[in-house]
């Protein structure tokens, strides 16, 4: 049925480690929320309360890894935009809060659980992430991770939900605008 | 190794043999729930560039949140939601008046045991009380299953809950709640499958039943489940029968949908639990829950004696036939306070109806109650019963989050039906054996 390649290259980057129970507003503060739509002024925002170095020193293809619940609280999709915008490449977390993920992959960032990964990285370790082994390679250890449905990984790979649906119908129309909406 | 609840009826919707918690699975519904916000998602169905929804007879559709409409921009969303729904001739419409879409979907039988339901509402695990997956998940992804009838899901871990004994006399599934929520936390059962167990569970009438799940949303649930029974087949056969026909399900492979207990699933009795916790029955009192937070929640005793101006006898989670006769008991022959408001909204025309026959509704009046038409209500502040700014209101429904009811200045305190009835009638937080 779906047409679109599902695959997603194996991603290296180097990692940011944060603990456990990061919530949305730490990652992307309310107050901005409905004043910044810039992606570029969201991206500069990043982790404003949890990590005051992170937006500055973050480059593009960088990985986060973190504890339990990261991204509980709010479903505002910020929260995933922003790090998105950021450039960054994946999040490895121990588990993330239940609207974090679907608005994480929905938005089309790769989002993977893994503890025994988040326990052995220390941050600036570089790890590469093949999602089509379903494992995580760092300091030539392999950490497996369940797997991503196909259909997570298209949307990924996609660019978000929305596009990925577009694609799997085969509409090239551009008559209309994808929009996107954090879910609920 | 044996399969929870949420493991068997994931690997089901996907057509898998098996899935195992942490697994992401591109899961079918059998039926996808929206309510007053169909318009704006029909709105990013259009963007997706489909005309057609795939499958319309998966729909279920109800106008609740703001029923009747209270202003003309609530009117022309409703306009543009019926169009939307002759459109794409979507059987499964309830107009506004019917009744919240929670409770009639589970009336109609719309949804049976060990199916899948997905709504662009957070209490869709509502429809765990009946041993159905239910999930609530955001407009975007509602607009992609109307488009293609499938969405990835993550399989969640479960949580097992054993509750033994039986409640104690003026206790309710509503106290077990508060009660759970607020030893567990808000998030204590956080993105999990929340499977209810032991005798406690199974004494329950069908509608107290249908407190638990939904009120496992304010848990973090993802869904909850209890294991149906025989009860719980006789209702759904009953509302079969007694609906409106609509055109069966057709599409190949399904089983009839009048075979209601055809579908059920129970966890093995090995399944793998992320954590097991079992609760006595006599232990839990008459429960509160405070302002903003459910978890907030204490014994009744804790909180009583506060002044209150409104009553609010309703919603998804306590605006059932029981829920008023209840509040019915403990408010015939007595008035609401001077400076206290009861308002009483059933949560369907069914309800309604059959409180008239049982003489609820005449008793409510005689009290000095308002009666208002099925549907939301007040719960989320939208009309019919919003507070002012420092007004305290004492009601049923699930959720006493600051400005829930229209007014940040003003506080929410959750309570059972009974708790609420007595407390109109007192002007203060007021154990009903107390009176
Ligand atoms: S009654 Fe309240 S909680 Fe239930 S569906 Fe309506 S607004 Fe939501």
């Amino acid at each position: 049925m779906d047409k679109t390649p599902s695959s997603i290259p194996p991603i290296s980057g180097r990692a940011w480690k944060y603990g456990d129970g990061v919530n949305t507003d730490v990652i992307f503060p309310g107050k901005y929320t409905y004043t910044l739509r810039e992606p570029a002024e969201i991206a500069a925002h990043a982790l404003e309360d949890l990590d005051p170095q992170f937006a500055a020193q973050a480059q593009p293809g960088d990985i986060i890894l973190a504890g339990k619940n990261w991204g509980n609280g709010s479903s505002r999709e910020q929260a995933v935009t922003c790090l998105k915008y950021k450039g960054i490449a994946a999040i490895v977390a121990k588990s993330f809060g239940r609207i974090y993920f679907r608005n994480g992959i929905n938005q089309g960032l790769l989002l993977i659980t893994c503890a025994e990964a988040v326990d052995a990285a220390q941050p600036g370790d570089i790890l590469t992430i093949d999602t089509a082994q379903s494992v995580i390679l760092l300091r030539g250890h392999p950490y497996p991770f369940p797997p991503l449905s196909p259909t997570a990984l298209s949307i990924i790979a996609a660019g978000g939900l929305v596009q990925h649906v577009r694609n799997k119908l085969g509409i090239t129309r551009s008559d209309v605008v994808a929009v996107s909406e954090g879910g609920g | 190794m044996g399969y929870t609840f949420a493991e068997k009826a994931l690997a089901r919707a996907a057509g898998l043999p098996s899935a195992v918690a942490g697994q992401v699975v591109d899961a079918r519904p059998d039926i996808v729930l929206s309510h007053d916000n169909t318009a704006a998602i029909a709105k990013i169905f259009r963007t997706i560039g489909v005309e057609r929804v795939l499958i319309p007879d998966r729909l279920a559709i109800a106008l609740d949140h703001a029923v009747p409409a209270p202003t003309p921009q609530h009117a022309q969303n409703h306009a543009e939601v019926r169009k939307f729904v002759r459109e794409q001739g979507i059987q499964h419409f309830f107009e506004v008046g019917r009744g919240i879409c929670h409770q009639v979907l589970s009336e109609a039988a719309v949804i049976l045991p060990g199916q899948l339901i997905l709504g662009a509402d957070s209490h869709t695990t509502h429809y765990g009380w009946m041993g159905a997956f239910g999930a609530g998940i955001g407009r975007t992804e509602v607009a992609a299953l109307w488009a293609t009838g499938e969405l990835w899901l993550r399989v969640p871990e479960s949580m097992k809950i054993t509750v033994t004994g039986r409640l104690g006399k003026g206790v309710t599934a509503k106290d077990l709640c508060l009660y759970i929520i607020g030893r567990l936390g808000a998030d204590g059962g956080l993105y999990q499958s929340i499977e209810f167990h032991g005798e406690a569970i199974e004494n329950l009438s069908l509608e107290s039943r249908m407190v638990i799940p939904n009120m496992m949303a304010e848990f973090g649930a993802k869904n909850a489940y209890l294991p149906p029974d025989q009860a719980v087949f006789d209702y759904l056969a009953e509302a079969l029968r007694r609906r409106v026909p609509t055109p069966p399900h057709t599409a190949e492979g399904e089983t009839p949908r009048q075979d209601v207990s055809a579908l059920a699933l129970y966890p093995d009795a090995d399944a793998r639990y992320a954590s097991s916790h079992t609760f006595a029955a006599e232990d839990i009192p008459p429960m509160v829950s405070g302002p903003h937070r459910v978890d907030a929640s204490a014994p009744l005793d804790h909180f009583r004696g506060k002044a209150v101006q409104q009553a609010f006898l309703g919603t998804c989670t306590n605006g059932r036939l029981e829920d008023l006769a209840l509040a019915a008991e403990v408010i015939r022959g007595r008035s609401v306070a001077s400076g206290v408001r009861l308002i009483v909204i059933p949560a369907s025309a069914w309800v309604l109806k059959e409180a008239m026959q049982r003489g609820y509704i005449q008793d409510f009046i005689e009290a000095g109650a308002v009666i208002g038409v099925p549907g939301c209500g007040p719960c989320m502040g939208n009309h019919l019963g919003i507070l002012a700014p420092g007004e305290v209101c004492i009601s049923t429904a699930n959720r006493n989050f600051k400005g829930r009811m229209g007014q940040p200045e003003a506080e929410i305190y959750l309570a059972n039906p009974a708790v609420v009835a007595a407390s109109a009638v007192a002007g203060v937080i007021m154990d009903p054996q107390e009176l």
